[in-house]
């Protein structure tokens, strides 16, 4: 590779009165930014490599070692920034795609930022979460269109048959993401911990590992164009099925893991030869229509003999509304939406940064569409892209969404300092990596630890602001958009939003 | 046993087949199908299926062991993501047969449509194999992981190519046997094109014997035209593509 002219992006300090010259950053660091000199006896630092993760300032025991931002500047410009020029400089030496990981990192608005929330003052007052009964549950699939009853000796029952349902204890699952993308030890944590907390984790387009079929009440398998590891026992093992049309990071785009990441254990699991690229095409090649997609939905369906709810998964894009209104017709139980936010393994920079909608408004556009044409109870809708707390949470739920998908925050959750390097497969947190040697720094004990106690302090949250609004059941929240106020949007996002500007009344 | 498709919506039927198998039922013949989609969907075991009639679309998808034999036409999907079993159509069928599939072997006696053996794929002991005794369209073996696709081009017309364009377009693994000729332009880029070695057209022999068989073919007539070998120059056609 050509000499690297791009300046570096972190600097690192080392208090050399502090380090003890111990040498646990030399070893620790997969991206050999630490190096020690014994005639010297000192340890030094190449910032050119680092890549801002912070792994090695929070292990160092003494605190000696500080990761900064270059302060080195280029001459301001508006339009040539520092990110801009890097950038070029990159491709002028490369002749390649600008790579990345995670969401969406441009300041487009955030519109959770623009969103109040409203609380009980006087009348209707006010519920302990902490005293009084409050209800988090939710039921995830098809809901009939009315409920039929009967009675008999036994008393009243419902005639109707009802689809299943996937059960979840709090309104937040965690979004798919491979095996081959993260750890086994990542996968594992997640897994456990959407056992542990009643909700659900979804395998990506990996495949399911064999020691992880344990946990197929907690799954949603997903099934994707590359057709990685699906088949009979794979899609029997989890508890839904997910096809996976889009991803928010990457609309229109298909995934490629590349073959020095397919390892012995991630062949197996992908079902595809060690060393070979796994190309997951942009379009599914047998769905070209919403009929097709039905097809695809009901090919499921059947070879699950109608036990697992089967959703649809796309990226938020411009026309969402009526592609969710499609998805929901060809049959879909839910269907989820990811919006510009959301996060990849891997993914062009241009790409992620430039296409699809903020989920804000996918998720006001499609409950406000299925509500219009009476079929909002069909299926349900699970927003993801970005979700950073639990108040963007509750607003989304307020806006019309079911539950809620989180990734990026589960992965901070793990130890992720979203450095936006997974791509190269070095990740020092040993989440985004195969190398055993990084891997076996996440222990998945801790990693379901910290996850449930994300989920817990997450729902503790929302108890309370639920509470706060007089609510003791989440589902009486669902697209009651009356309790959310806009600040500082303009007419045209409050009315594509459905909610009131801050300072009106109901 | 027999099950009579005739009225029958394919959720209703295919649950009847389900029964059919799991009551233990070695071999099972539709009558009267008339277009009933996913048959064979998602079914195990050592059980035979008869058709008699055409099955709709995604006929064998995700299946994994079973035989399928159509006494008429197929449509399309054919074991898509099929992992196991077989599917012989004696007629013949529509696009994207054996998208995705692992394992198992689709015969077609007659032509096909688009998109044919898109992303098959081979792992350890599964090979999936689908020989098309006339045409195919564009697209064939597009993506193609693994496997094997066969296209003999039996009983067609001197003016008909024997495949459409942009064969083996992304073809990363696998191999195609065309009997027939191709001009350069109908290849994907990313695909190579030989003639058989003696060891080639020996393993060759070996999977058209069982398909003529099925088709009361003779192998040495279908071996008296020239096959040419298509394969992938890359199993990484994508790389390079990246920057730091």
């Amino acid at each position: 590779m050509a000499k690297k002219t791009v300046p570096s992006e972190f600097i690192i300090e080392r208090d050399d009165e502090k380090c003890i010259t111990c040498q646990v950053c030399c070893r620790m660091c997969s991206n050999d930014v630490h190096t020690y000199d014994p005639e010297l006896d000192e340890v030094n630092s190449d910032s050119t490599k680092c890549v801002g993760c912070h792994f090695c300032e929070m292990l160092c025991p003494t605190g000696a070692i500080t990761v900064k931002r270059n302060p080195s500047e280029f001459k301001i410009n508006a339009n040539w920034t520092a990110r801009v020029i890097n950038d070029i400089t990159k491709q002028a030496e490369t002749g390649g795609v600008l790579l990345t990981g995670m969401g969406c990192d441009r300041p487009y608005p955030i519109y959770w930022d623009h969103i109040l929330l409203n609380a009980s003052q006087v009348t209707n007052p006010s519920i302990d979460p902490l005293r009084e009964p409050m209800e988090l549950r939710t039921y995830l699939g098809r809901k009939p269109d009315r409920i039929e009853l009967e009675s008999s000796d036994d008393g009243p029952g419902i005639k109707t048959q009802l689809g299943t349902q996937l059960k979840l204890e709090t309104p937040i699952l965690f979004s798919a993401m491979s095996y081959g993308s993260i750890s086994l030890n990542a996968c594992i944590s997640l897994a456990r911990a959407a056992t542990e907390a009643g909700t659900l984790y979804n395998t990506g387009e990996g495949g399911l590992h064999r020691d992880l079929y344990k946990y197929g009440q907690n799954t949603i398998v997903q099934v994707a164009s590359g057709r990685f590891g699906v088949h009979k026992e794979y899609l029997e093992a989890g508890a839904a099925i997910e096809i996976k049309i889009g991803q928010g990071a990457k609309p229109g785009i298909g995934g490629h893991l590349p073959g020095e990441k397919v390892s012995e254990e991630i062949s197996q699991t992908r079902m595809i030869p060690e060393g070979t690229d796994a190309l997951s095409p942009a379009p599914h090649h047998d769905i070209y229509s919403i009929e097709d997609l039905r097809q695809l939905i009901f090919a499921l369906k059947e070879a699950t003999r109608y036990r697992k709810p089967v959703g649809v998964k796309i990226a938020a894009v411009h026309n969402v509304a009526p592609i969710a209104s499609g998805i929901v017709r060809a049959g879909a139980d839910f269907v989820a939406i990811d919006g510009i936010r959301g996060g990849t393994g891997a993914a062009p920079t241009v790409i992620r940064d430039n296409v699809g909608i903020p989920i804000e408004l996918a998720i006001a556009a499609v409950d406000s569409r299925l509500r219009e044409e009476g079929i909002r109870n069909q299926a349900s809708i699970i927003a993801g892209g970005g979700f950073r707390n639990s108040s963007d949470v509750i607003k989304a739920i307020a806006l019309g969404a079911d539950a809620v998908y989180i990734a990026t925050a589960a992965l901070v959750a793990m130890g992720c300092h979203v450095c936006q390097k997974c791509y190269t497969g070095k990740c020092n947190w040993g989440i985004a990596t195969q190398d055993p040697y990084l891997t076996k720094r996440l222990n998945p004990e801790i990693g379901t630890r910290r996850l449930v106690n994300l989920l817990r302090a997450w729902s503790l949250e929302i108890k309370e602001m639920l509470g706060g609004m007089g609510i003791n059941a989440i589902e009486s929240l669902r697209g009651n958009r009356e309790q959310l106020r806009g600040v500082g949007l303009t007419d045209t996002d409050l009315k594509l939003l459905g909610i009131k500007p801050a300072g009106e009344a109901w | 046993m027999k099950i009579d498709a005739n009225g029958l919506y394919y959720k209703d039927l295919n649950e009847k087949i389900y029964q059919a198998v799991v009551s233990g039922k070695r071999e099972i013949v539709l009558e009267n199908v008339n277009g009933q989609r996913y048959i064979g969907g998602g079914l195990r075991g050592d059980v035979k299926v008869v058709i008699n009639g055409v099955p709709g679309n995604d006929l064998a998808s995700f299946m994994d062991g079973p035989t399928i034999i159509v006494k008429s036409n197929g449509q399309d999907g054919i074991g898509n993501t099929m992992n196991a079993g077989r599917v012989v159509v004696y007629g013949d069928a529509g696009d994207i047969i054996g998208y995705s599939m692992r394992g198992g072997r689709i015969y077609i006696k007659g032509d096909v449509g688009y998109r044919v053996g898109i992303h098959m794929k081979s792992y350890k002991g599964s090979y999936p194999v689908v020989i098309i005794g006339g045409c195919a369209r564009d697209f064939l073996g597009e993506y193609m992981a693994g496997g094997l696709l066969i296209i003999l081009g039996l009983n067609r017309g001197d003016d008909l190519p024997i495949v459409g364009n942009y064969v083996g377009t992304g073809m990363h693994g696998g191999l195609i046997y065309i009997r027939g000729e191709l001009e350069d332009y109908q290849l994907g880029k990313e695909v190579g094109i030989e003639e058989p070695s003696s060891e080639d057209l020996e393993q060759l022999e070996g999977y058209l014997e069982e398909y003529c068989n099925y088709f009361g073919l003779n192998v040495e007539d279908v071996q008296q035209k020239p096959f040419l070998k298509l394969y992938p120059r890359s199993h990484r056609p994508y790389g390079r593509l990246y920057a730091y």
